[in-house]
Order: structure tokens, then sequence, then C-alpha cells
């Protein structure tokens, strides 16, 4: 039953995939929609993945501050822990985590709105492909500015990590630079890239198939919006580690 | 024109249509009538295509509207406007990019071109100066015509609107009515109004449908409402003891034959 379940919405979440990466009816409208939505999403984000890097920058400072007390590791080692970390795990993840919340209940919640506001009938029969005009920009709009709040993210974090340790005396200045500058492996930026964009496809293309597909009532929308969160959640988390294992 | 070939739609063992067969005349406004739950809206989604039969065919014209392909079904789509029950204006357009959507999706015409066809849709239908208005900033009259303008801004052959006085006053009802039937005359199109107001039916109905249990009961013009003795129709039609006294007061008074 539950696999039977799964094959269905997986073929139908397929289908829809291969609607809206169709040809656009004018490409200037897909355009405007792509950077509304790059806005939205790019801009929209920014502070709360900013002010969340900066605690995850901070709170992994404290923590390996405490860890490596008294022992014979480097003190500097906290500024090269703080940034691979940061890289390789924390900012794809944990941003694209925080994003599936706020940007994938919010796609699942506009599409699923416009479902039930018949918009999407409107549109549709108008000829518009709805899949593609409603889908497509979210998806490339996220493609785009997803692994770039990844990147900020990344280095608010190291920032965090600063602010956190060196004002309070956990380390000094120069000790937290050599950390962050030491052992540096590119591999790993190639790998925080990789999971910024196979995280941003995942929760916008899950989101915006939760809201498609909404039928029923103010209930029923807000489990889709529910839905999109926790399937987006679940599949950021599984493919963190199939990336994990295919990278290392 | 517009008419359909025996047409079924069930959704599981709910059998809701059973074997439709009517035609939609074109320059005239078709009415779809009925009791709630009698099948109407199925009729109209699977006229404009969001569902797909059971069984049957739709035919715009000569054209078998669930057997072309998806270029020719755009190229159709585009000569059908709409008019939905809760008019469907996008929320967070003004009512000017509202009406200009289809013209941004459809056509190369320019902003000055698409700006005067704009606003001569929105003249068509009595609201000049709203251009920068948003929906939520109009009543629900004006929500209407705003949704008339935008299906006739791409000058469609099929106009379909779905129960287009629902929680109008009576007046604004007649309003929007005389508007639509002006338009149907005004653009020689094929116009199919799905309703249960009966001052629209006995205004503009040319051509009346009435479903009943997903068959039609009857077929005929707002003339020969009154005078028909199907009985299906004499329920739905004066449905109140009011109107059926009256109705009886006329035939006695020989008003009615």
């Amino acid at each position: 039953m539950l696999f039977t379940k799964f094959l269905y919405h997986f073929g139908r979440y397929v289908m829809l995939m291969r609607s809206a990466f169709s040809r656009p009816e004018r490409f200037n409208m897909y355009y405007k929609e792509t950077l509304r939505q790059m806005n939205d999403i790019g801009i929209g984000s920014l502070v709360i993945v900013g002010l969340i890097a900066i605690f995850i920058g901070a709170v992994t400072a404290v923590q390996f501050s405490f860890q490596l007390d008294g022992t014979l590791v480097p003190r500097y080692y906290i500024g090269y822990i703080i940034r691979d970390s940061t890289i390789i795990e924390l900012a794809p993840t944990i941003t694209c985590l925080v994003l599936a919340g706020k940007v994938g209940s919010n796609i699942a919640a506009e599409i699923g709105g416009m479902r039930q506001k018949e918009h999407i009938d409107a549109m549709e029969i108008m000829g518009v492909n709805t899949s593609a005009y409603l889908v497509m920009p979210k998806v490339i709009a996220s493609l785009f500015v997803i692994p770039m709040l990844v990147a900020i993210a990344a280095f608010v974090s190291v920032v965090g990590g600063y602010l956190a340790s060196v004002p309070t005396g956990l380390l000094s200045s120069s000790e937290y630079v050599l950390g962050v500058r030491s052992f540096f492996n590119d591999r790993n930026l190639t790998l925080m890239f990789v999971k910024a964009v196979v995280f941003a496809y995942l929760l916008t293309s899950v989101s915006a198939y939760q809201g498609y597909y909404v039928r029923g009532g103010s209930i029923e929308l807000g489990r889709a919006s529910t839905n999109a969160v926790v399937f987006s959640d679940i599949l950021i988390l599984l493919f963190d580690y199939l990336i994990a294992v295919v990278f290392t | 024109m517009i008419h359909t070939e025996n047409l079924f739609k069930s959704f599981d063992s709910n059998q809701v249509l059973k074997g439709i067969t009517v035609e939609f005349q074109k320059g005239k406004t078709n009415l779809i009538i009925g009791r709630s739950g009698s099948g109407k809206t199925v009729l109209m989604k699977l006229l404009v295509g969001l569902l797909q039969p059971t069984a049957g065919k739709v035919w715009y014209d000569n054209t078998d509207f669930f057997s072309i392909g998806k270029r020719e079904l755009r190229e159709l789509r585009m000569k059908v406007g709409m008019l939905f029950q809760g008019s469907a204006l996008f929320d967070s357009m003004s009512v000017e990019a509202n009406v200009r959507f289809p013209l941004d999706m459809f056509t190369h015409m320019t902003a000055k071109e698409k700006l005067d066809r704009v606003n001569y849709c929105l003249d068509r239908v009595s609201l000049n100066g709203v251009n920068s208005k948003y929906p939520s900033e109009t009543s629900g009259g004006m929500q209407k015509r705003v949704g008339i303008a935008r299906a006739i801004v791409l000058e469609p052959e099929y106009l379909f609107c779905d129960e287009p006085n629902s929680g109008l006053d009576p007046k604004t009802a007649i309003v929007i009515d005389e508007l639509i039937r002006s338009i149907t005359l005004e653009n020689n199109i094929t116009t199919i109004i799905n309703t249960h107001d009966m001052n629209s039916v006995m205004e503009i109905g040319e051509n009346i449908v009435l479903l009943h249990q997903g068959a039609i009961a009857w077929n005929g013009s707002k003339s020969e409402v009154l005078t028909s003795d199907n009985e299906i129709l004499q329920d739905f039609i004066f449905a109140s003891p009011f109107l059926q006294r009256l109705r009886k007061a006329a035939i006695d008074s020989g008003h009615l034959e």
C-alpha cells in the first residue's frame, strides 16, 4: 500500500517536472517571473540565513573550544574545524533545511492557494502551461540563488566563529585566522556547491509538487505546506548522506 | 458552435454525466441550468477541458477537442475566454496587469498596443480609471467585470461563464447579464453560461439546457420556459410557493396558455 502510494506520487512528480521543463510560451514572462522569484527567495531569505549562520559558527567555536580544552590539539584547529564543518556540512544542510521551512512552505502555499482560487484553471484555459509557468521559474531561481545563500552562510558562519572565540579570549585573532587558512582543500567547496544545488532543486520542486496538486480547502492547504517542509527535509538529509558517500 | 456527443463522466463509481448530446449555438447566450449536484459544473469543466470525459466527444466547430495535439490545443485555447464564479483574478496583480496577462503571454503587441487593448476592454465593461487598483480594492461586481474584460481581451470565439451572478445583488446581476449578451451579439461568439439564477434564465436564455441527475431534462428558449409542461423544468423554475402562485395566477388570467 505504502509502496503503491510512493510510486503514484513519484510518477506524478516526474510527469510534473517533465511538463515544467518545456518550452516557455513567452520567454520574457518567464524571465521576469524568475527574477521575481530570485528576489523573493534570495533577498527575502538573507536575514534569516545570516542570523542562523552566525550562531552556527559561534556555537561550533564555543563547543570545540570546550572539547579541545586540555588536549594536545593546537588551539588554532578551532578555526580549521569551523571552516570545514561549515563548508562541508553545516552551511549547505542547515541553510537548506531552514529554507525548506521558509521558501518551501511559501511555494506550496502560493501554488496551492492559486489552485484553490481557480487561478491555475484560469491560466490553463487561457492556454498557459501552468506547470511550466509556476514551477520552472521557482526551480531555476533557487538553483541560482540558494548556492549563493549557502556561500554567504559559510562565510558568515566563519565570522560568527571569530566573534564568539576571539573577543571572549578563547583564542587569539591570529590563531583563528591561521586555523581558517590551514589545510584548505578546494574539493570541499565543490562538495558544498553540489549539495546546495541538489538541495535547492529538491526543496523547490517537492514544495511545488505539494502545492500544485492540493485539493480541498484550507486544512488541505496547510497539510500540503507541512508536507512540503517534511518531505523536503527528509530528502535533503537523504541526499546529504548519498552525496557524502559518493564524494568520499 | 460547440456541441457534445454522448458525453459521459464518472468519478469512481459515481456517474455524474450520463450521455449528454447537446448543441451550443454561435451568436447566442446558451445557458446550462439545473439544481445543485445536477452536473452543470462538471459539464462546464469538460467543455473547457479541465476534466477528461469518461466517454464521448466535445466538438469546437469541426475540431474534436480531446483528440487534438498539444500545439493545436494551445491555439484553440487562445480562442476561449472564461469568467469564473470567483472571478479568479490574480491577487498580486493590478486590474490592468490582470487584463493584460493573456496579451503578455500570447501576443507580440507593443506596450502601447497592449495598453490600448486593455483600456478598450475595461471601457467595454464600464470600468474606466481602475487600472491601478488591485482586485481586493474592488467590489464583487467590479471583479466580475474585470474577469469579463480579461476573458475577452484576446477576442475569443467561445466565452464560458461559470455562475456569473453568484454573490451579486439583482441589479448588478442584470448589468452583468446584459454585458455578456451584448458582447455575444457584438462579436458573434458562442457563449455558454452555467447558472441557476432565474433572472438570467428569463433575461438572456436564448438556448437553455436543463440538467437533471446528469442527463438533459429539457432544452429550449426562455419564451418556451413558461409554457412548457415539463415537470422537472417547472419544479426547478417555480421552486418557491410564491412563484408557483404567480404562475397559476398568470395561467388563470389567460396570460399563459
